[in-house]
């Protein structure tokens, strides 16, 4: 296994070089951190101040892009707090990859070539390209534009899922996705699902022609999530409100305010060039190329014996 | 009262749920990469043995269950209830049927038992995995035929019935193994 990863770093390598791609290396440690509240950070504690671990590179990746740097990739160890479990190790590595002048449909179909080479042919299906709507149309058989709070509710409980408490409309969206659709995906391929609602924008642009719905996408094999991106926000203005108001949805919950990346904002007010970026779980992609069940499979040292 | 948060959950803790006492099996974190979080729990109702399937959003608590496993002696029964005794305090306990329900027809009176209190009242007794007892009604065995492998019905003195070798003879002592109920050899 540690052979395998070794070669499919190498082989992540290659393909960005061939395509005059460059490695970039990024702090771990800053002074903001990601403020959406589904991400909790571990922190680092210095006398002078309380410094964030990276839960991935994607801020100080885009300063770069907005100095000039080109087309940018970066293979992260990245940090997210709780995060344990089958699929999940707290510390995991993240390939993330900024593409100019792409937009998120044409990002995907490098994703797809990246994936299917890296694959070979334990991929007996062509790829499937799914928007979010027609995914929960298809597979759970509800509308995630129209539906309120109580229809996707009853959706959920009518599938089977019995959730204790109460959800927000996307933490519905959220359970009907991981526990419904993802597992209906097909397991010998590739889907992207692509165009989330907005509500779901993250750091991704609204559609300019359908605001219902963000330039944002997922590419799953078989059931497991391996990659999320972006067509990027590069408005520094309504970047900074969703900021603000991660950090509103945070306190209301109880969750600490994290700081928010003023050099981020800075660097967006002078100007973002167009580009799409995507971050890959490069510990999930193994863990699918080698055919494993548990993270910890991939990994040297998980967790619980770090 | 003790609460456990989603983070504590792995199979074998014992929580309350709707007034019950469960355990869980399996605990499975669900999460996708900008989204809600949530534990896909499988779980067993410690007083009906019924498994369910509950989804948590992750971070919530849950009360704890005071559920313990306990090493008891069997003692007798009355018709009505099962008493037990820990060996060390000799604090005795009663266990009513639906309690004693699946170790019932292993229980031989000093044998060593596993008994589940919840709030300090039995819910469950699991015999031990071994139990040595007397054959009191078999059929005589039919000489030259021990080598076919054949089995045949005996009663043992705990009234249960378990299929022996036909070399084994009424008033036999035997091994069984109470997980299975297959006989493992003579005692």
């Amino acid at each position: 296994m540690l052979r395998r990863r070794a070669d499919l770093l190498w082989s992540i390598r290659d393909f960005f070089r061939a395509r005059g791609v460059l490695e970039v290396e990024t702090p771990c440690l800053s002074r903001a951190g990601a403020t959406d509240p589904a991400i909790e950070s571990l922190t680092v504690t210095l006398p002078e101040a309380t410094l964030w671990l990276h839960t991935s590179p994607e801020f100080p990746m885009k300063r770069l892009l907005a100095a000039g740097s080109g087309d940018i990739y970066q293979i992260a160890r990245v940090f997210r707090a709780g995060e344990a479990g089958r699929f999940h190790n707290p510390e995991f590595t993240l390939l993330e990859w900024y593409r100019i002048g792409f937009d998120h449909h044409r990002l995907m179909t490098e994703v797809d070539a990246l994936v299917r080479g890296l694959a070979g042919d334990r991929l007996s299906r062509p790829t499937a390209w799914l928007s979010y709507r027609q995914a929960m149309v298809d597979h759970a058989g509800i509308d995630p534009l129209d539906a309120d709070v109580g229809a996707l509710a009853d959706r959920a409980r009518a599938l089977g899922l019995d959730v204790r408490g109460e959800l927000e409309r996307d933490g519905w969206l959220d359970l009907i996705m991981s526990m419904v659709v993802a597992p209906a995906l097909p397991a010998d391929g590739l889907t992207f699902i692509h165009d989330y609602p907005a509500s779901q924008a993250a750091l991704a642009r609204i559609c300019p022609e359908s605001p219902a719905v963000a330039e944002r996408f997922e590419l799953y094999w078989g059931g497991v999530e391996l990659a999320n991106g972006f067509h990027e926000l590069g408005d520094a203005v309504e970047q900074g409100a969703r900021f603000e108001a991660d950090n509103r949805r945070r306190r209301s919950a109880g969750q600490a305010a994290v700081a928010v990346d003023h050099h981020l904002l800075a660097a967006l007010a002078e100007g973002l060039p167009d580009c799409a970026g995507v971050a890959l779980g490069v510990d999930r992609l193994l863990m699918c190329l080698s055919g494993c069940d548990h993270i910890r499979q991939v990994l040297a040292f998980d967790w619980e014996r770090a | 009262m003790a609460m456990y948060s989603t983070n504590e959950f792995k199979s074998g803790l014992k929580i309350l749920l709707d007034g019950d006492p469960y355990a869980i099996v399996e605990n499975e974190f669900v999460k996708p990469g900008k989204g809600q979080a949530f534990n896909r729990v499988k779980m067993r109702n410690l007083k009906t043995g019924r498994v369910l399937d509950k989804t948590f959003k992750s971070g919530d608590s849950v009360e704890a269950a005071d559920v313990m496993d306990t090493d008891m002696q069997y003692l007798y029964a009355d018709g009505e209830f099962w008493h037990f005794m820990m060996p060390e305090s000799f604090e005795q306990y009663a266990a009513n049927e639906a309690a004693v329900i699946d170790a019932m027809k292993w229980l031989k009176e000093q044998d060593m038992c596993t008994v589940t209190l919840w709030n300090n009242v039995p819910l469950s007794v699991s015999p031990p995995n071994f139990v040595e007892l007397k054959i009191t009604q078999c059929d005589p065995g039919i000489r030259g035929d021990t080598a076919t492998g054949g089995t045949k019905p005996a009663t043992l003195e705990t009234g249960a019935v378990v299929k022996v070798p036909l070399f084994v003879n009424e008033g036999d002592v035997i091994r069984v193994d109470t997980r299975t109920g297959d006989y493992v050899s003579r005692a």
